[in-house]
């Protein structure tokens, strides 16, 4: 298969033997060419991705979710408002008026949290960095596992029927009709919009993605080769769910920490555990528990909390199988 | 006018209201502005994504800090 990025590495390659003049084969040149080639790459694809998926998502906003997803049970709708909310993103400020206005909407619990489950776990940003480092069937893997999960996760929910555990006032709230003209955009105007969200979240996260390549950069040119596979291989059963535990609470932007586990893998961390602790920081974390604690009794946080980091741990152990 | 920005108190929500604000004061146009945090008073508005902004009882822009331009238009409406 043409390697589409080759030029990429053509360019890391010129700069750091050529323009820098530095040695090849010294732990300096193999950081350094690990840092060029995997901005590059990652800021392209970056862009890229974030331009289809804002573009996609001109069509797809949370009131029309809202519309589709109410009153409805059945699998299928936890499936689909998984894959919502894939292309949804938000901030935690609004996971509580969010979760809000689709409970008030009738959304079942549990078809409500399979949104609020695969929303920050698959997100475009992430898929493309993840594409950029550790390759294209890791990332498809990820991404499917992420939505099944966020199915899952809800389905379980929903079967535990914990309705009651929801702060009594969220069912005494009328979500009104936002009297906003729907507007019919054409294609200029969503491209306008899938651009400025392309400038929004690039100037969000290109410092981290520096400063998480460069750490990673570092760790893959000094690091003992295999220093890994020692400790966290794949025979360590303990290493799946240590990883997923340490990366519950964090609070950490992906965009940083995807660099950093890909030099990790480099050393001999298996893609599974490495795609567990991704998993394990981006859908849960403790800020967005002590918001969500607004609307949720804590009796409900501690089960979705348990039900998601189980569900990521046995997907760890699933990678490891498979890849 | 009356223009309210709808938010729990992020950045985003601050920074929608620090260029509304430059916008109205370069063009000298004289506007309420008020920051509203009160969840029901969002929701009644049918927002669920913030920021958003609101012009004399018209949700204008959901989700998003806006651009200087699409402020411009709306309050030359």
């Amino acid at each position: 298969m043409v390697d589409i990025f080759y030029p990429l590495q053509w360019i890391a390659d010129k700069l750091t033997y050529g323009v820098f003049g530095i040695a090849p084969d010294t732990h300096l040149a193999a950081s350094v060419n690990f840092i060029i080639y995997d901005v590059l790459k990652i800021l392209i694809l970056l862009v890229v991705m974030i331009f289809a998926v804002s573009y996609i998502r001109t069509y797809v906003t949370p009131e029309k979710t809202r519309k589709v997803l109410g009153g409805k049970t059945g699998l299928q709708y936890y499936l689909l408002a998984s894959m919502l909310g894939a292309v949804t993103p938000f901030c935690s400020c609004s996971s509580v008026p969010l979760f809000i206005g689709f409970v008030e909407a009738g959304i079942p619990l549990g078809v409500t949290f399979s949104f609020l489950i695969t929303s920050p776990l698959v997100n475009e940003a992430a898929v493309a960095a993840l594409w950029a480092t550790i390759g294209l069937k890791a990332t498809l893997i990820y991404t499917v596992s992420g939505i099944l999960l966020g199915v899952f996760g809800g389905y379980i929910i929903g079967l535990l029927k914990m309705e009651k555990y929801v702060a009594d006032f969220v069912y005494n709230i009328k979500v009104g009709d936002q009297n906003k003209k729907p507007e019919a955009l054409n294609m200029k105007e969503r491209a306008t919009i899938a651009f400025d969200n392309v400038k929004d979240i690039v100037e969000k996260v290109w410092l981290y993605v520096i400063i998480g390549v460069t750490l990673g950069g570092i760790f893959h040119g000094y690091a003992p080769e295999g220093i890994l596979a020692q400790y966290a291989g794949k025979d360590n059963l303990l290493a799946v769910p240590i990883a997923v535990v340490i990366g519950v609470p964090l609070y950490s932007n992906v965009m940083g920490m995807i660099p950093i586990v890909e030099s990790l893998i480099g050393k001999g961390l298996p893609v599974g555990t490495a795609l567990a602790f991704l998993m394990a920081v981006t859908a849960l974390s403790l800020p967005e528990m002590i918001i969500l604690k607004k609307v949720l009794k804590n009796e409900l946080i501690g089960v979705f909390v348990l039900i998601v980091t189980v569900s990521i741990i046995f997907t760890g152990y699933l990678f490891n199988i498979i890849l | 006018m009356k223009i309210e920005i709808l938010g729990t108190g992020c950045s985003k929500c601050n920074k929608t209201k620090e260029v509304i604000e430059k916008v109205l004061k370069n063009d000298g146009v004289k506007a309420e502005v008020v920051k509203v945090e009160d969840l029901e008073k969002i929701l009644n508005y049918g927002v669920m994504i913030t920021p958003a902004v609101v012009i004399d009882g018209e949700v204008k822009l959901v989700g998003k800090v806006p651009n200087e331009k699409e402020i411009r238009k709306w309050i030359s409406q």
